[in-house]
């Protein structure tokens, strides 16, 4: 593929996270020494609150901090991100806390914080020259997947896990592109896409051979929600893991923010939540280890259920550095979650969310994080998408029939 | 000795002369390794680390399963059996 007129902005090269060699910018997601993923290196110039502030509503307002060419807004996208950051008193007050806020990313235009890392991914594929694009995915990246290319106008070609979510399936299925569905869990999903990456040479997966352009889209929830908080970062956020991309990205977000002087330097506590049917890397960080065994996932947290985490060790690395922690919760504890929020805060969460309300509660009662200090939580993605989790417990209160008898019948009044 | 069937991802593929998929002899994974050496100097190195372990960020399959949930390196590789070698680096 000719990368001469490939524009990714800021970004100079790939450097192996892990035996640090590098690489010219490029469609490769492997170190070709140690297999190790590569990160991408920036040059950062001219990137100010003011030329920030003075960009789009939308995820582009930090083009100049991605892997991204100047001139991303100009071709059609899903133009995601700047979702609101919800201050959560309700919810607060319920668990004992000072000053909590939500980052919902439920707005995005597919209802999940994975329009942010699809946004830049395609950007990334379309200067690398790739004609498709394709993902394996839990669902929540399959809509994204499938909707950015119809907006964009190009193939799609989505594998996901066949027990998915029946809401997912059709979230993904109405924006047309090739969509197969896979008979074995996420992990099989994604190794197929591995072998698929391997032999079609002009297929972004994004989270596969396009991996180190598309994670970066994810450090714009951490350039959001220190923004929205006046250009200051939070003491504590809680974040959920899958395959970790996310916990780390908005670490770098925050980092890159303290050495480019637009947030003022300052401790801050990252948490890992994850549903105890697919905890790796909450066992890996409960003992003591720095590798991540991985697991058969076994919850209804689908969008979680990776359970062999690229980036788990990564997640450790930074947890353990700011003083976190990972937690998990149980299934029954997840569906409590999504009940105490959207009974709280009126936010409806999918599963993970309710992985990341079970964690917090979980934090606070143990003592690993403290209510005093301003805490941050995400929540990835929207309840309509995993119904079947709350179906059983959300319930009207009452049938009756059309008559004010009835209605008085019914003790409600 | 058992013949099987090695996929080769894109980045070993310089070792392979570009070929997606070669056949080796072993009756252990360990034993595969060592042939695919063999025939292609220099895989082994990029496949296992200085200890002699599978890398952190190399998956191995043999057949559908991980061998870090079976026997590592000395998981079993009957006649005819499919082995992929696939960078951990992907997903979700």
């Amino acid at each position: 593929m000719a990368l001469d007129a490939a524009d990714l902005g800021p970004a100079t090269s790939l450097s192996c996270r892990e035996c640090g060699e590098s690489y010219e910018l490029g469609p490769r997601y492997a170190c070709e020494q140690c297999f190790g993923p590569l990160e991408i290196a920036y040059d950062f110039t001219g990137v100010t609150r003011a030329s920030i502030e003075a960009g789009p509503r939308n995820i582009w307002r930090y083009r100049g901090l991605l892997p991204v060419p100047s001139n991303v807004q100009d071709t059609p996208n899903t133009e995601p991100g700047f979702t609101r950051l919800v201050r959560a008193d309700h919810l607060a007050e319920a668990l004992g806390m000072q000053r909590l806020w939500v980052k919902d990313d439920s707005g995005n235009p597919t209802h999940s914080f994975k329009d942010r890392v699809v946004a830049v991914a395609l950007a990334a594929a379309r200067e690398l020259g790739f004609k498709v694009l394709a993902c394996p995915s839990t669902g929540n990246l399959a809509n994204a997947v499938a909707a950015a290319a119809a907006r964009a106008g190009i193939r799609s070609a989505v594998f996901v896990p066949a027990d998915l979510e029946q809401q997912k399936i059709i979230t993904t299925a109405v924006y047309g592109g090739t969509f197969v569905t896979v008979r074995g869990n996420y992990d099989d999903v994604n190794r197929l896409a591995s072998e698929i990456a391997g032999e079609q040479e002009d297929w972004a997966f994004v989270n596969v051979n396009v991996r180190p352009y598309y994670a970066e889209g994810s450090k714009t929830l951490g350039y959001e929600i220190a923004e929205q908080l006046g250009w200051r970062l939070p003491d504590q956020i809680v974040v959920p893991v899958a395959s970790g991309s996310q916990l780390t990205k908005i670490d770098k977000a925050f980092q890159e923010l303290i050495k480019l002087g637009l947030v003022e330097d300052k401790p801050y506590k990252v948490f890992g939540a994850q549903a105890t049917g697919c905890s790796p890397v909450a066992a890996a960080f409960k003992n003591g280890h720095d590798v991540v065994r991985p697991v058969k996932p076994d919850t209804i947290a689908k969008s979680l259920a990776i359970g062999n985490p690229a980036d788990g060790p990564y997640v450790l690395d930074v947890v353990r550095r700011t003083g976190g922690a990972v937690e998990d919760v149980t299934d029954a504890e997840v569906v409590e979650g999504i009940r105490l929020l959207a009974g709280t805060e009126g936010i409806f969460a999918e599963t993970a969310g309710g992985v990341t309300v079970g964690c917090l509660r979980k934090l606070v009662s143990s003592g690993a994080l403290d209510p005093e200090a301003e805490t941050v939580i995400i929540n990835s993605g929207d309840g309509l998408k995993t119904l079947d989790a709350v179906a059983p417990v959300a319930t009207p209160s009452a049938e009756i029939d059309p008559t004010l008898e009835d209605f008085r019948a019914s003790g409600l009044a | 000795m058992s013949t099987v069937s090695v996929r080769i991802p894109t980045i070993l593929r310089t070792y392979t002369g570009g070929e997606s998929e070669v056949k080796a002899e072993g009756a252990t994974l360990r034993e595969v390794i060592t042939d695919l050496d063999a025939n292609y100097n220099g895989i082994a190195a990029r496949i296992l680390d200085d200890s002699g372990k599978i890398r952190r960020f190399v998956n191995v399959y043999v057949g559908e399963e991980d061998v870090r949930f079976a026997d590592g390196l000395d998981t079993p590789t009957p006649a005819g059996t499919q082995i992929s070698i696939i960078p951990a680096v992907a997903g979700g």
